[in-house]
């Protein structure tokens, strides 16, 4: 086949310009790498068993690896956050797709188009950190996003500041004694009476990922990864046990054109839970 | 968030008033019997009115297709076309490329951000306008606070009439459905775009807005309708890829990396 091949200038210019990641191709191969580095490290030569993936995430998108207490921080944030756990609609989402035997990268994508949300989503700690980082953020014209949180980083679904966001919040302020975690910690009381709603996980996480210099944007997509093991191991569950197992839910068809027409077909409004399984 | 009382009260049934499946008896799509009522609609009739609750006319069907076809671009080097040739690239399926393409195409310097933003833009425009307002101070006020207007302008060439918008206009304009407050607004804009020291043509973003909302779809109903506006030319550009070798599509060489970051060190150099 006659193609036109590139030429050095062509592939200089279309390539890829990046702080994070340099290569050195095999002498007889440039499509393979014998040494990666990350941002100046030997990934394979010297950061594997030297440190931990959390260290290495900071190292990512940070530049620079973890002092000991941004590391434990941040350890500490991908275990608080690993499992919303099944009521979360994040993972309920990659349930959904794991029960009807949907591809596994369906069940991540379906955990995070629903986990990006604006409401107790990633969202909502890019609306916090922004708010944080800025004291007078822009106002929002109709976007993509809804329905942004009034309070983001607070929310009225509880009563009163749930046990695991305090113990959360505790934990950092512990590494993180100077900032917008401890001060979160020292006034939550008050802040919380202010905003008219108890402070919520995705508060806690704000905080600290703001006082472990992450941007909005970078805290955003932290929070975005950090659920994903749990959203993949109930997705998994679920795809084991199968749909006999998982609630299909009743409905009420408000709309019903039978009903309209013949008050008899009354009864067809309430589907039996498994009825529309298709 | 919402409060525990009202999540109380959702629980239980699913309350819906959009339908339900009621499987080897019948379907309801927002109160009519979708095999009795609806089954002579086209798919992109259904499609609007599941989203609007209206149907349309057949010229109104005829141009919003038209908005579709216009800007199906199967170009490869796209940003969301590209999502779904590197699917094909690396022999993933067909749904997760394109799902993944469709999701990129929410795009802030084009897509799916533009797509809402100008027709926000356009619906609160008109609304000012109309009580008094000049639409030159508005114009002024939202490139000083913005630095840009969606939907004027593109990212490589600013100033170049958008080779879509001609042939959507005469269409609009055959259908009788180029006359609106809308549309006009949209011109208006444009011309003081070009005249300042802007220099900003509209492009497809803004003359579909402008002709979506004529129809009577909220910013909303619009960005919705539009969701698919780039998925025909997306499964070509997949397919493409699985014609092509594994992996051999865009494939990048270890010299293409031009790395800008920290020089080599060694952890205990700290």
């Amino acid at each position: 086949m006659n193609r036109p091949s590139a030429t050095s200038t062509e592939l200089q210019a279309e390539g890829i310009r990046t702080a994070i990641w340099d290569e050195e191709a095999e002498p007889d191969n440039p499509f393979v790498a014998v040494r990666s580095y990350c941002r100046g490290y030997d990934v394979f030569g010297e950061l594997l068993g030297a440190v931990s993936s959390s260290d290495y995430l900071y190292l990512l998108l940070r530049g620079e690896l973890p002092d000991p207490a941004a590391s434990t921080a941040l350890q500490i944030l991908a275990v608080a956050l690993a499992n919303p756990g099944p009521r979360d609609p994040s993972v309920h989402a990659a349930m959904a797709a794991g029960v009807g035997g949907s591809t596994a990268a369906s069940m991540l994508m379906a955990a995070l188009a629903v986990g990006a949300g604006s409401q107790g989503g990633a969202r909502e700690v890019f609306d916090a950190m922004a708010s944080l980082q800025s004291n007078a953020p822009p106002p929002r014209p109709t976007d993509i996003w809804p329905e942004p949180a009034a309070t983001p980083g607070f929310s009225d679904q509880a009563r009163q500041c749930p046990l695991p966001v305090r113990q959360t919040l505790a934990r950092l302020t512990a590494l993180l004694p100077e900032g917008r975690t401890a001060d979160l910690h020292a006034r939550r009381e008050a802040l919380e009476a202010e905003r008219g709603a108890p402070l919520a996980l995705t508060g806690v996480v704000a905080a600290a990922l703001t006082d472990l210099g992450f941007s909005a944007e970078e805290g955003e997509m932290l929070y975005l990864l950090l659920r994903l093991p749990g959203a993949a191991a109930h997705a998994l569950e679920q795809k084991r046990q199968g749909f006999r197992h998982f609630p299909f839910f009743s409905q009420i068809v408000e709309d019903d054109p039978d009903a309209r027409t013949n008050p008899d077909h009354a009864d067809n409004l309430v589907a039996n839970p498994g009825e529309a399984q298709p | 968030m919402t409060s525990p009382e009202q999540l109380a009260a959702h629980h239980g049934p699913l309350r819906s008033r959009v339908g339900g499946a009621f499987p080897g008896r019948r379907a309801v799509f927002r109160g009519h019997d979708l095999h009795r009522d609806l089954k002579d609609l086209s798919w992109l009739n259904l499609y609007l009115f599941g989203i609007t609750g209206r149907r349309f006319n057949d010229d109104e069907l005829r141009l919003l297709d038209a908005i579709w076809t216009y800007t199906s671009y199967p170009d490869t080097r796209l940003w969301n076309n590209r999502v779904a040739a590197l699917a094909g690239s690396t022999r993933s399926s067909g749904a997760l490329g394109i799902a993944a393409a469709l999701a990129v195409s929410e795009a802030s310097i084009y897509g799916g951000q533009i797509i809402i933003a100008i027709a926000d833009f356009l619906t609160r425009a008109k609304a000012r306008c109309d009580a008094g307002e000049t639409l030159a101070n508005l114009v002024a006020a939202h490139m000083h606070s913005h630095r840009g207007m969606p939907g004027y302008g593109r990212p490589v060439r600013r100033m170049d009439e958008d080779e879509r918008n001609g042939p959507l206009l005469t269409l609009a304009a055959k259908a009788g459905l180029a006359d609106g407050p809308h549309l006009q607004l949209a011109r208006d804009i444009e011309t003081i775009l070009v005249a300042g020291r802007w220099r900003m043509r509209m492009n497809y973003a803004a003359l579909t807005a402008a002709l979506s909302l004529d129809l009577g779809l909220s910013p909303r109903d619009h960005y919705l309708y539009m969701l698919p506006v780039f998925l025909a030319g997306m499964p070509p550009c997949y397919l493409d890829a699985l014609d092509r070798p594994a992996g051999a599509t865009l494939p990048l060489s270890c010299e293409q990396i031009h790395y800008t970051g920290p020089p080599r060190r060694r952890l205990n150099e700290q």
